[in-house]
């Protein structure tokens, strides 16, 4: 029986790949364990192996070819003298697109079922989900700047990258950051431009390094802490909370602690309760810290320049289903934004949808449907947790009289209910509804994949609780 | 080892090799800078007593030699990070007593502003980076220190401080690993007190001989008798020596005793009064310099006693600093949370 290879992922969030080179040539016999071709993503290269012999009877997916979805067949092997015509019918055809920068990251029915969100969850390329610029011009891009398609993960290492050709003060360190290239490929080619000094290498030991990276910032050294993920930064929250952010306080203004700890943050895919948890709320929660929590490059680009800047210790929130998405990025020599300041991202007179990082993409696509039905949201990204905007919240709400909050964490404490309670401290008597709040549900994050769906906020969530605080 | 090493102390993995014999100068000097440390506690303790000062407070009374001797061994430049028994650390960095008494009493002339207390107290200019109130934090935020030494390639050291119970902390094991990793300039100051509050050293720790907490990083360490203050500054111009030739870390465990409870409210019933008298008389750190400087005729008692009275008057008028200066203005309850 003739057997189809497919293209496999390398990551629970990998939706699709290169095809870079094939290794055997159409005629050729495998054996079970033959590299059969290479492959790579934005993260990784990997190598394609044989899993049964035979021949090679027909390479599907030629060398180079860019975007291969997931379980898309490759190739068939088939059983010496076999034809490669009984080879089980292929799904869907493989999407070997030219690379877009608005190209959506998953289509319907082609998405492969090892990816666990569904459509109406699935992150949007936001050109994609609102249908305009991904980016409305915002204050801090002078008009007529020329734009740039560019990754969350470029984005990132851009602004690492210029903040330390500006300083020598500047130094990144973390697990795999330096001669693996970032665990999520984030740091890559830092250590190629700035040398193992500057671009660090740490064991697994996330409280030592953190505490190690604070001492440094003491002594006036300006570090970025990558933590892999902010789940292994609880080992080291002590260091962040009790020594960053406190000893300005108490030392009388007297020692500073210019410090970024930034990594992913919140759920990725399939990797359970451990791994996908928010943090968002709990650091924001801190006197003495920043917490940003961008959702588009260019805003991860500019405030991650403007938090290594900050003479403050910033807790830098990425998002590891955001890394691979392109957003424009405007073209400027020195590119930051200010921490602190929201922005609108969809103007709308019916309604305040506020959101940041991942829960953007929600809040867009849901805004999309909802103009499908007439109605016009308002979308704030907030962009910084701490200090919050809490002006630019109100001003809009005193605008719409209706607000809802989208963010993946949970619930009690969490970010939504501090803007539910500002708003009614503030914007009371604006109020045509109280104000609702969507996210993940009160549940620690489950493995099975419908489970998983379940536990995060789903665009319909949205739309649901828009019309809700619409009375329709 | 000094010949007045105690007889609990064991013979040290590496003897220094400086010389461990004090010149008049540095005997004067010595005596004085513990002096001040004790006089200083012994009035932050009768301060606790009336009042003035709150919350927690521990006193370095007993362990003087320690930070002084270092202080001896070290330069200008090389940074100092304690835990919170760190008042003594702070003085013997030439941070001015009114300012850390002022800041014992909550005052606006602290050197925290009064926001910060007995525990947290910082001085960028003399190179103290706290004043830290979680076991063993400093340990790593030393080690940062020493990397930022190492990365600016300045020659400078770090002088970690931290006590036997702090060095069952496992963050002590994560930065001794990047120590030896990087060879940073990190030399690691374990105070032996004997006590982690209650706690005995035999109860707490599997490992007794904090010189060999560091042999599965191969970072070198020696027991020293803490109560000398000529061995720690020998030990400490060893360890400074090994680190400024860019071996990495070192270890030095200080044996040393705190003659008081872990803090003011120490009901002292895990150890017996005999025990701390016994201290007191036969390796109190001061009189054993006051005895040399007599025997050897490098000061007469009435010279001990002028030496005295200027500490005492320093130590009164801190007191009286501390007693009358106002309480913060409420405004700065909002100010110096971010730049």
């Amino acid at each position: 029986m003739a057997a189809n290879v497919l293209m496999p992922a390398l990551s629970p969030t990998m939706e699709q790949g290169k095809l870079s080179k094939w290794i055997k040539k159409e005629g050729d016999t495998v054996k079970s364990g033959d590299v059969l071709a290479e492959i790579e993503t934005d993260k990784a290269t990997m190598e394609v192996e044989a899993v049964d012999e035979g021949v090679l009877a027909k390479i599907l997916i030629p060398d180079g070819t860019e975007n291969v979805l997931v379980n898309t067949p490759i190739a068939v092997i088939t059983a010496e003298g076999e034809s490669a015509d009984t080879a089980p019918a292929a799904p869907p055809a493989p999407k070997a697109e030219t690379p877009k920068a608005d190209a959506p990251m998953q289509a319907g029915g082609e998405k492969p079922a090892a990816v666990a969100k569904t459509e109406d969850d699935a992150p949007l390329s936001p050109a994609k989900a609102s249908g305009q610029p991904a980016t409305p011009a915002a204050p801090e891009i002078p008009a007529g700047t020329q734009m740039v398609s560019m990754t969350v993960r470029e984005a990132l290492r851009d602004a690492m990258a210029e903040e330390m050709r500006a300083s020598d003060d500047v130094f990144v360190m973390g697990e795999e950051v330096a001669e693996y290239q970032g665990a999520y490929k984030v740091t890559q080619g830092l250590l190629q431009e700035f040398g193992a000094r500057r671009v660090v290498d740490t064991p697994i030991t996330e409280h030592g390094f953190a505490g190690l990276g604070v001492g440094a910032a003491m002594a006036g050294l300006r570090p970025i802490v990558e933590f892999m993920t902010f789940n292994f930064a609880m080992q080291a929250i002590d260091q962040i909370i009790n020594s960053a952010a406190k000893t300005l306080y108490m030392s009388g203004g007297q020692m500073g602690c210019p410090i970024v700890f930034r990594g992913p943050n919140g759920a990725a895919a399939r990797v359970a309760a451990q791994h996908s948890q928010d943090y968002a709320a709990w650091y924001s929660q801190i006197p003495g810290l920043k917490v940003v929590a961008p959702y588009t490059a260019a805003d991860f680009k500019g405030l991650l320049k403007s938090a290594i800047r900050d003479p403050n210790p910033i807790i830098f929130l990425e998002n590891e289903i955001l890394y691979g998405q392109t957003f424009e990025v405007p073209k400027l020599d020195d590119f930051t934004v200010p921490i602190g300041k929201a922005r609108i991202a969809r103007a709308g007179s019916d309604l305040t949808l506020v959101s940041w990082s991942i829960g953007m993409t929600y809040a867009i696509k849901a805004a999309d449907e909802l103009a499908k039905e007439g109605i016009e949201a308002e979308i704030i990204d907030l962009r910084t947790i701490r200090p919050m905007d809490t002006e630019t919240i109100i001003q809009s709400v005193q605008k719409t009289g209706r607000c809802v909050t989208v963010e993946e964490g949970w619930p009690q404490s969490g970010v939504g209910a501090e803007i539910a309670a500002r708003i009614m401290e503030k914007a009371f008597d604006w109020l045509d509804a109280p104000v609702l709040r969507v996210t993940g549900k009160d549940v620690p994050m489950p493995y099975a994949a419908n489970l998983e769906k379940l536990a995060l906020p789903t665009v319909a969530d949205v739309i649901q609780a828009a019309k809700a605080v619409l009375y329709r | 080892m000094a010949a007045t090493a105690s007889s609990r102390s064991k013979p040290a993995s590496g003897k220094p090799e400086a010389s461990t014999e004090f010149t008049k100068d540095q005997e004067l000097l010595a005596y004085r800078e513990m002096l001040l440390i004790r006089r200083f506690e012994e009035k932050a303790g009768q301060m606790y007593g009336m009042g003035l000062i709150g919350g927690f407070c521990h006193l370095y009374i007993g362990q003087e030699a320690v930070v002084v001797g270092m202080q001896m061994a070290s330069r200008d430049g090389d940074q100092v990070i304690t835990g919170y028994r760190d008042h003594g650390h702070m003085l013997a960095c030439g941070m001015e007593a009114k300012g850390v008494m002022a800041e014992l009493t909550g005052r606006r002339g602290g050197l925290s502003k009064g926001k910060g207390g007995s525990m947290h107290m910082f001085s960028k200019e003399k190179h103290f980076y706290g004043g830290h109130g979680i076991v063993a934090a400093q340990v790593s935020l030393g080690t940062g220190l020493a990397f930022s030494n190492r990365y600016r390639s300045n020659g400078n050291a770090s002088l970690i401080y931290f006590g036997d119970g702090a060095a069952n902390q496992g963050q002590v094991y994560e930065s001794f690993n990047m120590a030896e990793l990087w060879k940073l300039p990190a030399v690691y100051i374990i105070e032996n007190n004997r006590y982690a509050m209650g706690t005995s050293v035999s109860r707490a720790s599997a490992q007794s001989d904090f010189s060999k907490r560091g042999l599965s990083f191969n970072i070198p360490g020696e027991q020293v008798d803490g109560m000398d203050v000529r061995a720690v500054k020998a030990a400490g111009e060893k360890a400074l020596a090994w680190c400024r030739e860019g071996n990495g870390p070192y270890i030095l465990e200080m044996q040393t005793y705190r003659y008081r409870g872990h803090s003011m409210s120490d009901p002292a019933k895990y150890r017996s009064k005999e025990e701390v008298q016994k201290m007191r008389e036969e390796h109190d750190p001061i009189e054993q310099v006051r005895g040399r400087l007599l025997r050897d005729k490098h000061a007469t008692e009435d010279e001990l006693k002028q030496i005295d009275a200027k500490v005492r008057a320093v130590v009164a008028e801190a007191a009286e600093f501390a007693t009358n200066d106002p309480e913060p203005d409420p405004s700065e309850l909002w100010t110096d949370i971010v730049l």
